[in-house]
């Protein structure tokens, strides 16, 4: 065995890559010899070429340091994360399972509200949260699909076991990085692809494409285009680049306007009438004369073009309310109600702190905890006990204290992980994973997905604006 | 197409350029400088002049030499037009119509920016600056090249050629009018014993040098300046450069020949019938500089009704579609 896979050691944690030293997984096996195939240095020249095409492609983002612009690629590992065919069933069952129940959900919430009457779900929890929007309550959807693009994040424990984190409903993002990545590493690793049976990715924007186009059925010819805040959002990459691979317009809100009763597009040659909009900017910032009126973004008058059917909008306005994470408890509860199924997937075992026997709970268990504000992403606004300093878990018991409907906790799981090149040896890294799923006239799963991975040591924060980066995620075929 | 997009598209396009006619600028007054025996500043200055910011020049360096002159308008991103401003905007630019431009395009701009860019950090520019300013107008002609075989002939391929064309047209004439005033500063001159490496430099700068020679043989003042505006073959004359913009005009509208449907087919239009149905002697005998300053002027307005026309539409108030019947969900 060559010393980079000799010198690699898993720790006591659930790797990705091995069982135990020197022993690979089953499904990671083929990839194990074509690592242990490689001379000595081969693997740093590898990481070191990707690293140049994607700065080439300028799959990059801006550090401003200074008041001068430097561009870093995204960061990223060269070695893939492989998951057998197996085991991945059971993840892509249990997002289907887990994308229609919160699906049935949002209908329900701005419908009739059955779950709230049938007190499933407390009624105060839901009407209390920043995502929930009345402006949407009696709005019928296209197919009643609400959440056309999902996101879920998902981690596993020391046993392997696939639990879900949190799931994004609203504007996802990340498919360009495992468009790209999987790009890179086709060049990079071709001979694996020939000989592992890996599923392909590729057809995530012709999928994106057909579920957009079915939302018109006035017209066979249906213009799409994507909503971009602009070239200054840290998304816009992907954001131009998934317009590209669709060959629809990518436009600004500035570049829309309301006339007559329909949504268009300042064009060349005038107005043209815009049928589909996959947007990729909040709701709060979608139409100032229904959401925030001191956003200075937005399409005004929109809305109303949108209720009146003649605009689909995705996601839907208000998808938030099912990705909020004190909703997100709920989850098992909601496959129960409206499917009447035993979720595949699991919950992180999750406590609500508005509800007060849950928050003394958190109070008392402070330093074993991940507290996490329910409407914020990005990994922005959370505590992890473990490593949080005495000042930290006092200020946000204080947080807590002052209001308990912003706050949830859930345990500290011993997230996996998996090697990452760091000079010139291995050493593990958490990691975790997010699915893509289109929910169009069926739900379809990207095979694989985005794995984040922690960069920094003993870090379990995985998110691009905390120092995290990704790896191509191969899910073998059976 | 969007009309944000158009807009980028035609900005990206003229900053490339205008990022090359500045490279061709520095370069061609380097070599310049090893035959000549004037006073540095007298030889750098007129560079300045030639890019329209003398003011600016003169509030951030004072003095014009080799040193401050190749900085301003190579690196300062204080200055517009610099070539590191002109790639990054239009870089910038390229950024935000990835998805109307080939990925190629996208790429080069992307190359040629990194170059830049590098190139600022380091000092090996003033030690070799004609090896520098050689690359920067390979890496312009490597972006014209992949974009002439990667982009389909419709409407964002015509807004690119119309800002390029015209920037051109406008590059032209500022040099020929500055190199003009300084080596011949009052008519009088013409037919006096002329500088002959000095006007070769001239050619050289819009790279007309030997195509030049193939057409007139001994350089006089007159034929070169007839060369560079009239001449309807040469592609970085002035006129060969608005015939070419003109065309990209009407493919865009699609307003026959001899026609103009809006402000700046009208204004184009006339512009290149002067052209058509000038000659050089009429020219001279008007001023040069009057000629060339009148021509700047019609450029200008021509961009501002292209604007007017195609990036800037109003809102529409009234009715711009037949009413519909309510499509439901």
């Amino acid at each position: 065995m060559n010393t980079l896979l000799r010198n690699y050691d898993p720790g006591n944690f659930y790797d990705e890559l091995v069982i135990s030293p020197g022993i690979p997984r089953p499904s990671a096996k083929l990839f194990f010899e074509l690592l242990d195939s490689l001379p000595t240095g081969e693997l740093e020249r590898l990481q070191k070429a990707a690293e140049t095409a994607l700065y080439r492609m300028g799959v990059t983002f801006t550090v401003y340091n200074d008041g001068r612009g430097l561009e870093k690629i995204m960061p990223f590992d060269i070695i893939p994360r492989v998951v057998g065919a197996k085991e991945w069933r059971v993840v892509e069952e249990g997002l289907k399972q887990r994308i229609t129940a919160l699906n049935l959900f949002i209908d329900d919430v701005y419908g009739k509200q059955m779950i709230l009457r049938d007190r499933v779900i407390p009624e105060d929890l839901v009407l209390s949260s920043t995502a929930y929007r009345p402006e949407c309550r009696g709005i019928r959807v296209p197919g009643g699909i609400w959440c056309h693009v999902t996101g879920s994040d998902l981690i596993r424990d020391r046993s392997g076991e696939f639990f879900v984190l949190e799931d994004n409903l609203r504007c996802p993002s990340g498919i360009s990085y495992v468009l790209e990545n999987r790009h890179v590493l086709k060049r990079t690793f071709a001979d694996s692809f020939a000989t592992s049976r890996i599923c392909s990715v590729d057809d995530y924007p012709l999928r994106l494409l057909e579920s957009l186009e079915s939302l018109a059925p006035h017209t066979d010819s249906p213009t799409v285009v994507l909503l971009s805040p602009g070239v200054y959002n840290s998304a816009y990459f992907e954001h131009s680049f998934l317009a590209q691979q669709m060959g629809i317009e990518l436009v600004e809100p500035a570049d829309l306007h309301v006339v007559d009763g329909l949504l268009t597009m300042r064009t060349t040659r005038g107005p043209r009438r815009v049928d589909v909009v996959y947007r990729r900017i909040d709701d709060d910032f979608l139409d100032p004369t229904v959401f925030r009126a001191d956003s200075l973004l937005g399409v005004p008058g929109i809305m109303e073009v949108y209720r009146a059917g003649r605009v689909a909008l995705a996601n839907a306005p208000g998808t938030g309310i099912a990705d909020d994470k004190a909703i997100y408890a709920w989850v098992p509860k909601m496959i129960d109600y409206y499917l009447k199924e035993d979720p595949i997937l699991k919950n992180v075992p999750t406590w609500i702190c508005s509800d007060p026997r849950e928050r003394e709970h958190v109070l008392s268990n402070l330093s074993t905890m991940v507290v996490k504000t329910t409407n914020d992403s990005g990994g922005y606004g959370m505590m992890i006990g473990p490593s949080a300093s005495r000042a930290e878990q006092e200020m946000f018991r204080e947080r807590i204290l002052a209001n308990p409907r912003h706050y949830i906790a859930q345990e500290t799981l011993s997230l996996s992980r998996a090697p990452v090149l760091i000079g010139d040896h291995l050493e593990g890294r958490h990691v975790d994973l997010r699915p893509y799923i289109i929910y169009g006239k069926e739900i379809y799963v990207t095979p694989g997905g985005l794995t984040r991975v922690a960069l920094k040591k003993d870090s379990l924060v995985v998110n691009s604006s905390q120092g995290g980066g990704s790896k191509d995620t191969w899910v073998l075929k059976d | 197409m969007l009309s944000r997009v158009a807009d980028s598209i035609y900005w990206m396009s003229r900053s490339l350029e205008r990022a090359e006619n500045v490279a061709r600028f520095i370069d061609v007054n380097l070599n310049l400088m090893l035959d000549s025996e004037v006073l540095e500043g007298a030889q750098w200055r007129p560079l300045i002049i030639t890019s329209g910011d003398l003011a600016l020049f003169e509030a951030r360096y004072g003095e014009a030499t080799k040193e401050s002159v190749i900085r301003f308008l190579t690196f300062d991103t204080a200055n517009p037009n610099s070539i590191l401003s002109c790639v990054s905007s239009a870089r910038e630019n390229a950024r935000s119509v990835r998805e109307i431009i080939s990925s190629e395009m996208w790429e080069q701009a992307n190359r040629f920016y990194h170059l830049i860019r590098e190139a600022a950090e380091g000092e090996a520019i003033l030690r070799n600056p004609h090896a520098f300013y050689t690359s920067v107008k390979m890496e312009s002609h490597l972006f014209d090249g992949i974009t002439g075989t990667t982009l389909t002939r419709s409407e964002p391929w015509h807004f690119l050629r119309l800002g390029k064309m015209l920037e051109r047209a406008d590059k032209t004439s500022r040099i020929l009018d500055v190199k003009y005033f300084f080596l011949l500063p009052s008519p009088d001159w013409v037919g006096s014993a002329i500088d002959g490496v000095q006007w070769a430099a001239l050619l050289r700068s819009a790279s007309a040098f030997e195509m030049y020679r193939k057409r007139h043989r001994r350089i006089t003042p007159e034929k070169v300046a007839n060369f560079l505006i009239l001449d309807r073959f040469f592609p970085r004359s002035i006129s060969f450069c608005l015939f070419v913009a003109q065309e990209s005009l009407r493919a865009i509208t699609g307003t026959p020949e001899n026609q103009y449907r809006n402000v700046a087919e009208q204004r184009l239009g006339q512009l290149v019938a002067r052209l058509n149905y000038s000659d050089i002697e009429e020219i001279m005998k008007e001023g040069l500089h009057e000629f060339i300053d009148a021509l700047q002027l019609q450029l200008n307005r021509i961009d501002d009704a292209i604007h007017e026309t195609f990036f800037a539409i109003p809102k529409v108030s009234g009715s711009a579609f037949p009413p519909q019947k309510n499509l439901g969900q």
